[in-house]
């Protein structure tokens, strides 16, 4: 089977930091993928280079079979087939939470607003926000926010969703509110790659685990495998550090 | 710790496609200039009146002849500006801060800040300096100046205050209330707030809009030509008056046209500035 997304020794630099080096990872169909590391680690820059939010310095990336980090590449052919969630929802102030989701289905896949916004109220109410389709972002709690961030996100049926420490900014029990959708999505067989600090979380949903540390991928496999017997020195240290004895 | 990082050949590529990518764009818009100003350019010089247009509109003797005129009262237009600016931030501010007040003592300034803003924003320009300008020297008050150009000042100062302050208040409602909050949560005073949190990032917001005004007002020194003050522009009438050409005029352009390039290019630049700092890496 041909992966979903490739990504092949993949370099960033920010002048003479370097923050992502030989990042190599391959993500097949239904995979879920959690990137875990302390912060700087480079897992917000490894999602950012997948929606081409930013240009890398070396490597290649294949989404679809298609090099996608080739110059001649129009990336938002790319990010309308791929969605991406960010920490801080970043969803419109001016728009009520109906408008944020229609947006791109209507502006940019051109959906009839009819179409558009019975998929996005369909969606809102699987998740629980039916009630508050029309009030503006700021009236909703920060849970309900990154809910709505990920009807927007799915609203324009991503092939790849992209999730970045989507639940940093809530309380456990907003981000156990939040988490259980993804964890929806993921057995509904949404292929997604998400950066995260929940490690019960990864070790429950993800295919695969990848730790990061200061750029590099250090040892990526199945959660059994990193959580329970990690190879790396290294990971030991962070599990350590983050996984409750 | 491994061997130092060489591009690999399609890191190589891919750089080459976007020098190609930079390139080509160049050159589309280097061509895209080229033939819109060149276009432009023929329309104007085909024109049947282009060549009495030239003589009375560009003629390099009559530019020569008006030139030093015209600079000694350009002079008068840059003091009046560079005083004026001054008392409009002065001002605006002042009233955009009243209008903002909560506390019950300040009403009156709230009201009176309001009815300022209404009235002054209301009333055409000219008219004000030729009221203040003709006006407050006629009522032969004890104690005031009547010098027409101060008064022209005067009447400059208050128009443009109203709108500034108006800019003013626009950017300090466009400060997102959390920052006040947090600036409440640290024991901060209300005027502390202001003068610490708010206002700083307002005016940086606003810097743009209020270079727009500030423009507008170096243009709109001119209008103090009405009340006989010997400007730049009124020097320029004075001599077309006697030549019947109007070439001084296009001098009195150039002129300003000097001045407001720079400074906005200047503004560009600090905004610049402001963002690149405070928006290090953020998307």
């Amino acid at each position: 089977m041909t992966p979903l997304l490739e990504v092949v020794d993949v370099r960033k630099s920010y002048g003479d930091r370097v923050v992502l080096d030989d990042v190599t990872l391959s993500v097949q169909p239904h995979d879920v993928v959690c990137l875990i590391g302390s912060s700087g680690s480079g897992k917000s820059t490894l999602l950012r280079c997948l929606n081409l939010l930013e240009d890398i310095d070396d490597g290649v990336i294949r989404f679809e079979g298609h090099e996608i980090s080739d110059p001649r590449v129009d990336p938002r052919e790319v990010r309308q087939r791929m969605g991406m969630v960010f920490q801080a929802y970043n969803l419109f102030p001016h728009l009520s939470v109906l408008d944020n989701c229609t947006l791109a289905p209507r502006r940019v896949h051109g959906l009839s607003r009819r179409a558009a916004e019975d998929r996005a109220r369909e969606l809102l109410t699987t998740f629980g926000l039916s009630e508050h389709v029309d009030k503006h972002p700021d009236r909703l709690s920060g849970g309900q926010q990154q809910r709505a961030a990920l009807v927007r996100a799915l609203c324009t049926q991503p092939q790849l969703l992209l999730l970045d420490e989507i639940t940093a900014a809530l309380d456990p029990e907003l981000t156990g509110e939040v988490l259980g959708i993804v964890r929806d999505l993921a057995d509904r067989g949404t292929t997604m790659v998400l950066a995260t600090h929940e490690m019960s979380f990864a070790r429950e949903v993800a295919t695969t685990v990848c730790f990061l540390s200061e750029g590099r991928i250090l040892e990526q496999g199945p959660p059994a495998e990193i959580f329970t017997a990690p190879r790396e020195e290294r990971t030991r240290q962070f599990l350590r550090r983050v996984l409750p004895q | 710790m491994t061997e130092p990082w060489v591009p690999s050949l399609r890191e190589l590529e891919r750089r080459r496609v976007r020098r190609q990518q930079r390139a080509r764009s160049i050159l589309v818009s280097s061509l895209a200039i080229a033939l819109v100003f060149a276009g432009l350019a023929t329309v104007v010089v085909s024109s049947p009146g282009w060549d009495r247009f030239q003589a009375t509109f560009f003629d390099w003797h009559h530019a020569k002849e008006s030139f030093p005129e015209i600079r000694d009262g350009f002079w008068l237009n840059v003091k009046l500006f560079l005083i004026c600016e001054v008392a409009i931030l002065v001002l605006g501010l002042a009233v955009a801060l009243a209008r903002t007040a909560r506390s019950p003592l300040l009403a009156p300034f709230r009201v009176l800040a309001v009815g300022y803003v209404d009235l002054f924003r209301g009333v055409p320009t000219v008219l004000l300096i030729l009221m203040l300008g003709f006006g407050v020297p006629a009522l032969n008050l004890q104690g005031l100046t009547d010098d027409r150009y101060v008064w022209a000042g005067v009447a400059l100062v208050l128009s443009y205050g109203a709108y500034v302050a108006e800019v003013f208040r626009a950017g300090i409602d466009s400060i997102h209330p959390s920052q006040v909050a947090s600036a409440e949560a640290l024991a901060l005073s209300r005027a502390q707030t202001l003068r610490f949190v708010v206002v700083p990032q307002a005016v940086r917001r606003v810097a743009p809009p209020l270079l727009n005004d500030f423009i507008s007002l170096q243009k709109d020194t001119a209008l103090v030509s009405v009340v006989a003050v010997f400007d730049a522009v009124f020097a320029a009438r004075d001599y077309t008056g006697y030549t019947f050409n109007y070439t001084p005029y296009v001098v009195v352009s150039v002129f300003f046209i000097a001045i407001t390039i720079p400074l906005a290019r200047f503004t560009d630049w600090l905004g610049r500035r402001a963002l690149e700092r405070e928006r290090a890496g953020a998307r």
